[in-house]
C-alpha cells in the first residue's frame, strides 16, 4: 500500500495454528486494504498454516519449529528491513484486529516511531476482569510514565512501527513470553524511539479461545511484572550507527 | 575396605574418566574443568586429611564433613546454573538460524518464481517440537 505519505507498508501476521481464522482474515485485508503488502509469518505450525497462506496469494516466511510471537515478529522485521518497507504493521492471524484500522494505525507514524492500537482508548467494547486488568494498568501505568505519553494497553498485538523501529526491531526484538508487548516497548523507548497510542476496536477471536482462566490469569500477572521488571534494569540498547543510518 | 582408599579411588577413576573424555572430544574443556577441578579438590582432601578440619575451622565449621557437603552442593548449584545460561545461549542461535532458514526459503521461493523455475518441496515443520505458547 501506498499510504498519502508514500510509505511502504508491510502487515504482518504472526501465526500458530492459524489454519482456520487465516482464510477470513486475508480476505478481509485484501477487501480494506487493497495493495498492501502481507507477510505471513508461520510459527511452526502443525494444521496446514503454510499451505493455507500459500494459497492466498501472500509471501510467506516457514520457521521450522515454534519461536513464539516474538521471533515470528523478528523475522517479519528482518524481512521487512531486507526488503526496504518503511512501516511494519503486526495483525494478529486469529482475527480479533480490524484491518480496517491499520491506515490510522501508520498515519501515527508521522508522529511517533512506535504506534499501538489500543482497546481501552476511546472507542471499542473489549471488556477485561480481574487480576488480568490490575496486571495491565500496572504495566500501562509503568510504561506510560517512561514513555512520556498515555498508554493504556501496553499488550495489545495490534501495532506500527516506522523505519527507525524496524531498524531496532530486526536486530533487538524479544523473543520470550510477553516479550513481545511489554519488553519491545522498553526496548524502544530506552533506545531514544516514540511511542503512542490510538484507539481501535477489538473483535472476538475468529475461532480458538481466549485465554482467561483465573489461575492463568495469575501467572500472567505474575510474569508480566517480571518481565518488565528485568527489562527495567537491563542496560539500554543504544542503536549503533549502521542500524540508524543504514 | 578402607574409607580413605576408597575415596581416592573415586577421585582417580574420575579425573581418568574426565580426561579421556576429554581426549575423545566427547566433552569440551569449558565443562570438563570444573570438574577435574572437584577431582583434584577430592584427591588432595583425601591425601591430606588434616587440610580439611584445618579449612573447616577457618570458616567456623565444626564438623567437617558437613564443608563436604556444603562445598558439593555448591559446586552442583554452579553447575546447573551454566548449563542453565548454555542453553539459553544456544535457544538464542537456534531462533536466529530458524530466521534466518526461513528469510532464505523465501528467498529462493521468490527467485523461483521470478525464473520459473519449478518449486521445491513444500516445507516440513517438525511435528516433535511441541509449540510455545504464542500468546
Amino acid at each position: 500500500m501506498s499510504s498519502p505519505q508514500g510509505r511502504r507498508v508491510l502487515v504482518v501476521l504472526p501465526a500458530w495454528n492459524e489454519a482456520e481464522s487465516l482464510p477470513a482474515v486475508l480476505a478481509e485485508i485484501r477487501t480494506h486494504l487493497p495493495g498492501v503488502s502481507v507477510l505471513v509469518v508461520n510459527d511452526g505450525s502443525s494444521d496446514g498454516t503454510s499451505a493455507v497462506a500459500r494459497g492466498s496469494d501472500v509471501e510467506v516466511l516457514d520457521l521450522p519449529f515454534n519461536l513464539g510471537v516474538g521471533g515470528a515478529m523478528r523475522a517479519g522485521f528482518r524481512y521487512a528491513l531486507a526488503e526496504g518497507f518503511d512501516a511494519v504493521v503486526q495483525v494478529d492471524a486469529d482475527g480479533q484486529h480490524d484491518p480496517r484500522d491499520v491506515p490510522l494505525l501508520v498515519e501515527g507514524l508521522d508522529r511517533s516511531d512506535v504506534v499501538i492500537g489500543a482497546r481501552f482508548a476511546e472507542r471499542g467494547e473489549y471488556e477485561v476482569r480481574g487480576p488480568r486488568r490490575w496486571a495491565m494498568k500496572v504495566l500501562a501505568g509503568v510504561l506510560s510514565r517512561l514513555a512520556r505519553t498515555r498508554l493504556t494497553d501496553t499488550t495489545s498485538g495490534f501495532r506500527a512501527a516506522g523505519p527507525r523501529a524496524i531498524r531496532l526491531f530486526a536486530v533487538h526484538y524479544p523473543a520470550e513470553y510477553l516479550g513481545d508487548t511489554i519488553e519491545s516497548l522498553v526496548i524502544a523507548v530506552r533506545s531514544g524511539l516514540t511511542v503512542e497510542q490510538v484507539g481501535v476496536e477489538m473483535r472476538a477471536r475468529q475461532a480458538g479461545r481466549p485465554s482467561q482462566r483465573p489461575f492463568k490469569a495469575a501467572i500472567y500477572l505474575l510474569r508480566a511484572c517480571l518481565a518488565l521488571g528485568i527489562s527495567l534494569t537491563r542496560r539500554r540498547q543504544i542503536l549503533v550507527p549502521t542500524e540508524v543510518t543504514a | 575396605m578402607n574409607g580413605h582408599l576408597f575415596a581416592l579411588a573415586c577421585a582417580v577413576i574420575a579425573l581418568l574418566f574426565m580426561f579421556e573424555l576429554l581426549r575423545r572430544r566427547r566433552l569440551r574443556e569449558k565443562y570438563a574443568v570444573l570438574w577435574m577441578v572437584v577431582a583434584v579438590v577430592v584427591l588432595v582432601s583425601v591425601v591430606f586429611p588434616q587440610l580439611l578440619e584445618q579449612v573447616s575451622s577457618l570458616v567456623g565449621i565444626t564438623v567437617p564433613i558437613n564443608l563436604v557437603f556444603f562445598s558439593g552442593l555448591l559446586v552442583l548449584l554452579v553447575v546447573c546454573v551454566q548449563l542453565s545460561a548454555e542453553i539459553s545461549t544456544l535457544e538464542h542461535e537456534s531462533q536466529t538460524l530458524a530466521e534466518e532458514s526461513a528469510l532464505l526459503r523465501n528467498r529462493v521461493e521468490r527467485l523461483e518464481r521470478a525464473t520459473g523455475a519449478a518449486p521445491g518441496p513444500p516445507p516440513v515443520a517438525d511435528p516433535d517440537v511441541s509449540g510455545r505458547s504464542t500468546g
